[in-house]
C-alpha cells in the first residue's frame, strides 16, 4: 500500500464517521468565527433551539469590517456597528471568547491565530473565510466553510465531508533575490490558473518552501484558494515548531514535548502518491505583478501582458484600461495598500521599511499600510518601522481587513489603480471600479516611491 | 431547507467566465445579519450604474430572459466563502445554476441552501447558450430524481453526490444528520489521543 500524505494523516486522524457511499464526519479542533459569515448561524441555532456544542474550541475577532482609524470611538457606520454588537452579544450568549475591536489580541482572524499559538501542526481548523488555508502552513488541514457550515460546527463540532483529491506542488531550486513568498505563490498560480485546484487540497513541497519562514508559508497556503484549492498545506518542521512554541496558546512542557513527538510523525511519507502534481524550477521565479480581473492573470513584472483572442482576456483589459501586449513598469498608480490577511505580518513591513528607509512616497501616492493584527501594529513601534513609515510619508492605519475587500471605509476610488499586497483583482474589490493590481510587499513598497510601477529586478541586488 | 425534485423554466444566460463571489454579492453589501434582501443586490455592479441606474446591457435587466435557472460560464463562484452569494442567488429567485465548472465552497454553500448546481460539459454549456441566445423561450427540465438535464441541446445525466441528492429531495440539512452523531462525536473526542 502506498504511504500516506500529510494531509492523509491529518484528516483520518479527524473521522468521526463514515457514510456508506458518501461524505465523512470530520471532527473540527478550532472553529475561528468573525462578524461577517457568523450572525446568520447563530440565529440558525437559536431557532432550532440548538446549542453551541464546543465553545471552548471557539475563538472569535472583529475584523471585516471594522474601522481602521479611531477604533477607540464608537464605529460610525450604523451597519457595521449592529454587526459588531452582535458578535459581542452572540460571543458573551455562548462563552465564546472574543478578541473584539481594540482587544490586544484583535486582528485579522488568519494573523491573530498563528500568532497567538491558536494554530498548531496536525489540527483541523475552519472559519467562514475562504482564507482560512491560511493555517496550512503549519501542516494543518485549514479550510474556508459558508455559513450554513459554521452552524453545524457550532452545533455539533463537526463538518460532513467528502475528502478531496490530492495535489502537490514543487518548487525547488534557489530563488532570485527578492522574489517573495507572494512573487512564488503568484506565478504558480498565473501558471496552473485560477481552477487547477478546485476539489482538491494541496500540499506545497520543496526547498523554497523548506526554507521559507513562517510569514512567508502563511502568504503562500493564503493563496491556495486563489488556484481553487480548498486549502494548501506545509510539512511541520524544525521552523514550524520553533514559531510555535512559546507562544500564548502553545502546548507547554509534557504536553509540548508529546505533540512534537506527534507532530514529527505527519510529512508526507516518501511513497505516497498525489493525484496530481505541477514542479517549478525556482530560478524561473520573478517579482510578479496582475494585469487582469482574477489572481492567475500575473506577469513577470518584466514581462508583457498576454496578447491573444481571448473575451475573458479582452473583458478584463477593458476593466483594468491595460492594452494586449504592453508592459505594466511606468504605469502610475496613485494607491499603494500593504495589509490583509496575506502580507500584513511583521515580516511584510520589515521587507517594505528597509526598501523605504531614507527614501520619500512619492507625492501622487496614497500609501496605506494595515497591520494584520494589534500584536504586529506593537511589533512596528518596538522595532521603529512605524517611525521609518511615516517620516516617507506613509499612513500607518489600525489591524483589520481594511481594504482588501473594501467593506469598511477603506476603498479605493473608482478607476484608480492600486497596487495591493492582498489577494484578490476582481473587479471591484477594492472598491466599486478600483483597479487592483497585486504584488508582493517589496514591489508595493517600490511603486509607492515611484509613483508607478517599477522594475525593482534593477534597482536591487 | 426547501424541497426541490423537479422543475421546468426557460433560463438566464450569463456567458462570463470565473463569476467571482464578489460580483454575486459585493461585499458592501454583506453587513447585514439575515439572510434575506441579497436577491435585490445580486449581480449589483453589473446590474447598476454607480448612480443607482439599471445597465440595459446586463441579461437581468433584459426582459428578453427570465426563468429561475441560470446559466454561467467556467469556474462559477470562485472567490470567497460567503454564503451571501448562494443566497443573493437563491433570493433573485434562482432555484438552478448550469455551468461546465463551479467552484468549492459556492457549490456546497448552493446544495446547502436548495439551489441546485449542475455541471455540463463545455460543449453542452456552448449549445445550451446558444439555444437559449436563438430562443429565449427555450424550457429546460431539471429532474433531480433521475439526475436527467433536458434540452434542446440534449438529455445530459448530471451528477451529485448520493447524500446530497436525498438531502435535496428530502430537504433536509446537514445540522440534523450530524447532531444525530453525537454518541460517536463524544466517543471520538474521548478516545483520541493526541
Amino acid at each position: 500500500m502506498a504511504g500516506k500524505t500529510l494531509f492523509d494523516k491529518v484528516w483520518d486522524a479527524h473521522v468521526v464517521d463514515t457514510v456508506p457511499n458518501g461524505p465523512q464526519v470530520l471532527y473540527i479542533d478550532k472553529h475561528l468565527i468573525h462578524e461577517v459569515t457568523s450572525p446568520q448561524a447563530f440565529s440558525e441555532l437559536e431557532e432550532r433551539g440548538i446549542p453551541v456544542a464546543r465553545p471552548d474550541q471557539i475563538v472569535a475577532t472583529a475584523d471585516h469590517n471594522t474601522p481602521t482609524v479611531d477604533q477607540h470611538l464608537p464605529v460610525r457606520d450604523v451597519l457595521s456597528r449592529n454587526q459588531l454588537k452582535q458578535l459581542t452579544e452572540n460571543c458573551e450568549k455562548h462563552g465564546i471568547t472574543l478578541y473584539g475591536l481594540g482587544h490586544k489580541y484583535n486582528g485579522i482572524v488568519h494573523v491573530m491565530a498563528p500568532e497567538l499559538g491558536i494554530t498548531q501542526p496536525g489540527m483541523t481548523m475552519v472559519c467562514g473565510d475562504s482564507h482560512t488555508s491560511t493555517h496550512g502552513a503549519f501542516g494543518t488541514i485549514a479550510f474556508g466553510i459558508g455559513t450554513s457550515q459554521v452552524a453545524q460546527v457550532f452545533a455539533s463540532q463537526c463538518l460532513l465531508l467528502t475528502k478531496p483529491k490530492s495535489l502537490r506542488v514543487n518548487v525547488n531550486g534557489k530563488l532570485k533575490p527578492n522574489v517573495l513568498p507572494k512573487d512564488v505563490i503568484l506565478y504558480v498560480i498565473s501558471q496552473i490558473g485560477t481552477n487547477a485546484g478546485t476539489g482538491y487540497f494541496c500540499e506545497y513541497a520543496g526547498n523554497v518552501f523548506e526554507e521559507m519562514s513562517m510569514e512567508g508559508r502563511m502568504t503562500v497556503c493564503n493563496m491556495s484558494i486563489e488556484m481553487g484549492a480548498r486549502g494548501g498545506m506545509i510539512a511541520p518542521d524544525q521552523t514550524t515548531f520553533d514559531y510555535v512554541q512559546g507562544r500564548e496558546f502553545a502546548p507547554e512542557g509534557a504536553e509540548w514535548e508529546q505533540k512534537l513527538e506527534y507532530w514529527k510523525t505527519l510529512p508526507t511519507d516518501a511513497d505516497a502518491v498525489f493525484d496530481k502534481e505541477y514542479s517549478f524550477d525556482a530560478a524561473d521565479i520573478e517579482p510578479m505583478v496582475t494585469y487582469g480581473t482574477n489572481p492567475g492573470m500575473g506577469i513577470k513584472v518584466t514581462g508583457r501582458i498576454p496578447d491573444k483572442d481571448d473575451v475573458n482576456l479582452e473583458k478584463a483589459l477593458a476593466y483594468m484600461n491595460f492594452k494586449k501586449g504592453e508592459s505594466l513598469i511606468d504605469k502610475p498608480i496613485n494607491y499603494v495598500f500593504i495589509g490583509s490577511c496575506t502580507n500584513s505580518r511583521i515580516e511584510d513591513f520589515r521587507i517594505a521599511a528597509n526598501y523605504v528607509k531614507g527614501k520619500q512616497k512619492a507625492p501622487n501616492v496614497n500609501a496605506w499600510l494595515v497591520p494584520g493584527s494589534q500584536q504586529v501594529a506593537k511589533q512596528l513601534v518596538e522595532e521603529g518601522l512605524d517611525k521609518v513609515f511615516t517620516e516617507a510619508g506613509f499612513a500607518l492605519r489600525q489591524p483589520g481587513c481594511s481594504a482588501c475587500l473594501a467593506m469598511n471605509d477603506d476603498k479605493i476610488p473608482e478607476g484608480e489603480y492600486c497596487v495591493s499586497t492582498s489577494n484578490r483583482n476582481f473587479e471591484g474589490r477594492q472598491g466599486q471600479g478600483a483597479r487592483t493590481i497585486l504584488a508582493s510587499p517589496l514591489m508595493a513598497a517600490a511603486t509607492a516611491v515611484a509613483g508607478k510601477i517599477t522594475d525593482i529586478t534593477k534597482q536591487l541586488n | 431547507m426547501e424541497k426541490f425534485t423537479k422543475l421546468t423554466d426557460t433560463a438566464v444566460p450569463l456567458p462570463i467566465e470565473n463569476i467571482d463571489t464578489d460580483q454575486i454579492i459585493p461585499a458592501r453589501f454583506l453587513k447585514s445579519t439575515d439572510k434575506q434582501g441579497f436577491g435585490d443586490n445580486v449581480f449589483r455592479d453589473w446590474r447598476y450604474d454607480h448612480e443607482g441606474n439599471k445597465n440595459p446591457d446586463f441579461v437581468l435587466n433584459d426582459p428578453t430572459y427570465s426563468g429561475s435557472i441560470l446559466v454561467a460560464g467556467d469556474n462559477f463562484g470562485c472567490g470567497s466563502s460567503r454564503e451571501h452569494a448562494a443566497w443573493a442567488i437563491a433570493g433573485y429567485g434562482f432555484k438552478v445554476v448550469i455551468s461546465s465548472f463551479f467552484a468549492d465552497i459556492f457549490k456546497g454553500n448552493a446544495l446547502n441552501n436548495g439551489i441546485l448546481p449542475i455541471q455540463v460539459t463545455p460543449e453542452y454549456l456552448k449549445d445550451l447558450l446558444q439555444t437559449i441566445k436563438e430562443k429565449p423561450e427555450t424550457k429546460l427540465t431539471v429532474d433531480l430524481e433521475n439526475q436527467i438535464l433536458s434540452s434542446p441541446a440534449g438529455e445530459l445525466e448530471f451528477e451529485i453526490d448520493p447524500y446530497k441528492k436525498v438531502c435535496m429531495i428530502n430537504g433536509y440539512d446537514d445540522i440534523d444528520f450530524l447532531i444525530s452523531k453525537k454518541d460517536k462525536i463524544e466517543a471520538f473526542e474521548r478516545e483520541r489521543s493526541f
